[in-house]
């Protein structure tokens, strides 16, 4: 039973850091401002959205079951508050941390009409510490760590991120590209007025 | 409220020309030469028939720019100039 | 009783339609502007105090008086939606980006009591805690920073008047722009959806009013509604100050009522220098009316058939030997320029559009450049936070229906004119 508990744990925090990585490398993707070939262009917010949902369910049920593993010996707190217990605290602290900023991400994401584009935006940008101390967190904790398989996973994990990274860097931005002439300075230079007036009478 | 359908608003200051609603909208809007949304009847804000709401909706929570919003009474009847487009 | 009135008659009126003219030397805002606060106030005397807001809030509304920054929405209008609201702010919108007029300039410098007077009853009528007084650097702003050191030592303002300087863009007095520089954003407009009557300012309602609304008020108060409409139509009533620039004799602004005919204004601007063409009225984003249409009234229903209004009062003489062409396409290339660059199809679409006239103008010979253009102005209009697109859509369409024989010249190539010559003295 503990065993199997043991289990579910680490498949599941693994499948999580899978998850994660599809929904960090799909924002980043999709701030390119382009479809991704092959899909439509509603596919890839909707991917985002479900993918993180996803992670959310995974998420509970890897500190879930963790939480009732008699090894390490969790408490509820150590789940919220990173760096708390006394169970490798600095590994496990990083995943705590990774843990509440993504369920702050999906709350706000969910909110988002409610808290309006700048305040969202900014909690967002909150994904870019999530996902590494998420890697971090994997690498560094748990039963697998050392392995060669778990490594490779972290591997593919990154280069994907850095793929969809080059994918947005590389296209130019549609809403930020060259367009038109440039505005000038003020509206009173005489080459760009072309109707000359005087000023008021007397 | 959806008795009478609604009206889209788009706002232009976020939009960046994602396309997402146009796609997900073809009955209402179609897309101009830039990438932006561009509605079929030629309203400022295009009317969103009654069955077609809860699509709006799901259009208006999935635009990545939060640039859309459904506005719960239907545009005025007379049109305000601009030009119609045939549906898609 | 006082001289404002008396040199007004009521009684001449045209057959066609109820335009009541300004008599010869009359004038209202421009007889009544004193830029030192001892005068003022011996010519006109001190502001009323305001008893009855209500009233004063019909009177206004019967008077029938409208902003004067361009759109023409009515005033009792704004002022009640924006009264309906808590702590409003209300500004004083004097930015006056569009280059071609001159009359916002000439109240800073001439009447800023009217304009502070305006000001003042706008804030107590709507009960706002805030007044601004939005205006251009240079001399406006000084001319504003001595009438309020005068009005302090007199105490002339129950609400305190702080003054933001507006920035030399052609957008800077839109509306929602005039907020968001007010809270120390750049003068961008916003989307419409918070409307700034609702929540401008900090979120609170927010009255942006044009200076020259805010003279008429403070006049409208002391002299009643009956003598606002004396002169004007009736649909448009009382005066308006013109800016006319172009080929005229005696370029300025000139106080007119609602009405009178184009020629007349023309003519008080000392008339045509060169044969007549066509003028550009209501501003860059306005319309042409024909110069063989010289008795048409400026008002309202008098330009409408020229897709044109009297906006902000501004009038442009074209004369017979410019190009219209190549003033149109100057003036779009300009107001694309000028676009806040927020909007999608009209950072795109202007410059586009600009483009195509100037290829027009400079004689492409594609028969395809004019169907464009109309393609493209179904393309932007209406698409935008702020009416900037709008206002270039209308002049574009005015001009290609204005000038069908010029694009056939041009097309042709065989139009041999000159771009517009710089007229009158200097700025
Ligand atoms: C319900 C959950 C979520 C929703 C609705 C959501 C929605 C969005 C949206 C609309 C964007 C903007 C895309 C664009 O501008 O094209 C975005 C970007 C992004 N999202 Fe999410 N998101 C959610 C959860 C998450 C989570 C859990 C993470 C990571 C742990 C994440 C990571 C990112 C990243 C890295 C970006 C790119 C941000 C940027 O560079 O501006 N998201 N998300
Ligand atoms: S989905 Fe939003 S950002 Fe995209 S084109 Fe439509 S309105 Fe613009």
């Amino acid at each position: 039973m503990n065993e199997a508990l043991w289990y579910t744990g680490r498949g599941a925090g693994l499948v999580t850091l899978v998850l994660l990585t599809v929904v960090v490398a799909l924002g980043v993707a999709s701030r390119a401002g382009r479809p991704l070939p092959g899909l439509p262009r509603f596919a890839t917010p909707v991917l985002h959205r479900n993918a993180s949902l996803l992670a959310v369910v995974l998420l509970g049920v890897h500190v879930g079951s963790l939480l009732f593993d008699p090894y390490a010996q969790l408490r509820l707190v150590d789940l919220m508050l990173p760096f708390a217990g006394a169970y490798r605290p600095l590994w496990l602290g990083l995943g705590t941390l990774a843990f509440d900023l993504v369920v702050a991400l999906v709350i706000t994401s969910l909110l988002r009409s409610r808290l309006g584009a700048t305040a969202w935006r900014r909690i967002h940008w909150a994904a870019y510490a999530a996902w590494p101390l998420a890697v971090l967190h994997g690498l560094g904790t748990g039963t697998d760590a050392g392995t060669a398989w778990l490594r490779a996973v972290t591997a593919v994990c990154v280069l994907t991120v850095a793929m969809a990274g080059a994918y947005r860097l590389l296209l130019p931005d549609p809403a930020t590209g060259p367009l038109g002439p440039p505005a000038p300075p003020g509206n009173r230079d005489p080459r760009l007025t072309p109707l000359t007036i005087s000023g008021p009478p007397r | 409220m959806s008795r009478r359908g609604a009206r889209l608003h788009i706002d232009w200051t976020a939009c960046e020309g994602r396309g997402l609603c146009s796609e997900m909208l073809t009955e209402i809007l179609a897309i101009d030469d830039w990438g932006y949304p561009l509605a079929r009847d030629g309203r400022p804000e295009p009317a969103v028939p009654r069955e077609l709401v809860a699509h709006a909706r799901r259009a208006e929570r999935l635009c990545p720019r939060l640039a859309l919003r459904v506005l719960p009474e239907p545009p005025p009847t007379r049109p305000q100039g601009g030009s119609q487009l045939p549906p898609s | 009783m006082t001289m404002l009135d008396h040199r007004e008659s009521r009684d001449r009126r045209t057959s066609t339609d109820d335009y009541r003219p300004l008599p010869p030397g009359a004038g209202r805002l421009l007889l009544a502007a004193h830029p030192d606060l001892a005068t003022h106030h011996r010519h006109l005397g001190l502001l009323p105090p305001l008893a009855q807001p209500a009233r004063l809030l019909a009177e206004i509304d019967a008077a029938g008086l409208r902003g004067r920054g361009g759109a023409g929405f009515p005033t009792a209008r704004k002022l009640a939606a924006v009264a309906a609201g808590r702590s409003p702010v209300v500004i004083a919108n004097g930015a006056e980006g569009e280059p071609a007029s001159a009359k916002d300039r000439t109240l800073w410098a001439h009447a800023p009591h009217l304009i502070l007077d305006g000001l003042q009853l706008a804030g107590a009528l709507v009960g706002a805690r805030r007044a601004i007084g939005y205006v251009p650097a240079g001399p406006s702003t000084a001319s504003l920073r001595r009438a309020l050191a005068d009005r302090e030592a007199a105490g002339a303002d129950p609400i305190p008047v702080e003054i933001v300087e507006a920035p030399d863009r052609f957008l800077a007095g839109e509306e929602s722009a005039v907020v968001s520089r007010i809270e120390g954003k750049p003068a961008l407009p916003r989307d419409t959806l918070r409307r700034v009557v609702v929540a401008g300012v900090d979120g609170h309602p927010t009255l942006v009013q044009n200076v020259e609304t805010l003279a008429h008020l403070a006049l409208l108060a002391r002299f009643g509604g009956a003598w606002f409409r004396g002169v004007g139509t009736s649909g448009d009533p009382g005066t308006f100050l013109a800016t006319v620039s172009g080929a005229v004799a005696a370029p300025g602004v000139y106080e007119v009522a609602y009405g009178i005919p184009l020629g007349d204004l023309l003519e008080r601007a000392g008339g045509w220098v060169g044969r007549p063409q066509a003028c550009l009225v209501g501003g860059y984003g306005g319309a042409w009316v024909p110069a063989d249409a010289a008795d048409v009234p400026v008002s309202t229903a008098g330009l409408r058939p020229f897709g044109a209004a009297p906006g902000a009062g501004v009038v442009v003489a074209l004369p017979a030997g410019a190009c219209g062409l190549r003033a149109a396409a100057d003036i779009t290339r300009y107001l694309a320029g000028q676009g806040a660059r927020q909007c999608g199809p009209c950072r795109n679409g202007l410059p586009q559009m600009a483009g195509t006239l100037t290829r027009l103008a400079d004689r492409e010979r594609s028969p395809a450049l004019v169907a464009e253009l109309e393609r493209l102005t179904r393309l932007v209009e209406g698409r935008g936070a702020c009416h900037h697109p709008d206002g270039t859509v209308r002049l574009v369409r005015s001009t290609l229906r204005t000038f069908p024989a010029e694009i056939d010249r041009h097309l042709a190539g065989t139009c041999g004119q000159e771009p517009m010559p710089a007229a009158g003295g200097a700025r």
